[in-house]
């Protein structure tokens, strides 16, 4: 399980490096795919494998094809990768990418005297399930208003 | 089974998320910050399940059920938004929405 956290983890790194830095929309989104894919295998080596399934199915899967359908309708061609690549140039992102590198070092600045150890066991289905139809029941029923209200929403902007 | 420092799941949570806002602060093409708000989506969750297994509960996977919920209508939303965008402009840089300063 060790072997396992260590591996995905780097694969969702570099495939989101992958994500950040290609100028071809649909290589971003593969990249984007394996790294969420990656994600899962973490989740599923910190035992939560419900969470990992969820995470293959609705975010890889659902959400993912959704992107990908609005790519291929925008039909965006060559002209808009060579467009890309011009505004990839060092100036414009060594700010930014310098400021995101000053928080990470000071997340990681917080975290540095952490010393607790995480012992996987399985926290499964029953116990998720448990807590969302017990104390968790109205947050589910929010949930289900919110899903329903971006599906109107989204239905309505995207109409001629 | 062995086990795994919490700390290192923490670090993969913080690097993911400082990607995903380098993806956000640079990128003009608006499909692709709305697909590094998505990677910044997912390392929030990925922090609530580190969490949660650090405890062994639930309330942390049920968190990030709640984020796939909010990314799920947030996607569905943003989306409509570039179609909208795309046909009004012709393009996916969002430099052209900047018509309303004043």
């Amino acid at each position: 399980m060790m072997i396992l956290f260590y591996i995905a983890g780097t694969v969702a790194v570099v495939s989101t490096v992958g994500v950040i830095v290609q100028s071809n929309i649909v290589h971003a989104l593969i990249y984007l795919i394996l790294s969420l894919l990656a994600v899962a295998v973490v989740f599923f080596s910190l035992g939560a494998p419900f969470v990992a399934v969820l995470e293959a199915i609705i975010y890889a899967g659902a959400i993912m094809v959704l992107f990908l359908f609005v790519i291929m309708m925008l039909n965006m061609g060559q002209h808009t990768i060579d467009q890309e690549k011009t505004w990839m140039a060092a100036k414009d992102w060594a700010l930014p990418a310098g400021l995101a590198a000053i928080l990470l070092a000071q997340l990681l600045y917080v975290l540095r005297d952490f010393q607790v150890d995480i012992v996987p066991n399985e926290v499964g289905v029953l116990e998720v399930s448990a807590l969302l139809f017990g104390p968790y029941v109205l947050a589910v029923e929010l949930a289900s208003i919110l899903l329903l209200a971006g599906l109107v929403s989204a239905y309505h902007l995207a109409k001629k | 089974m062995q086990s795994i420092p919490i700390e290192h799941g923490l670090i993969l949570a913080g690097v993911l998320f400082a990607l995903g806002l380098v993806g956000v602060l640079t990128r003009r093409n608006i499909v692709f910050v709305l697909m590094s708000l998505e990677v910044m989506l997912n390392a929030s969750g990925l922090a609530f399940v580190v969490a949660s297994a650090r405890w062994g509960h639930a309330d942390g996977q049920v968190m990030f059920l709640m984020i796939l919920t909010l990314a799920a209508a947030e996607v569905a939303v943003g989306l409509g938004l570039i179609i909208q965008m795309y046909r009004k402009f012709k393009t996916v840089d969002i430099d052209v929405l900047s018509e309303m300063k004043g």
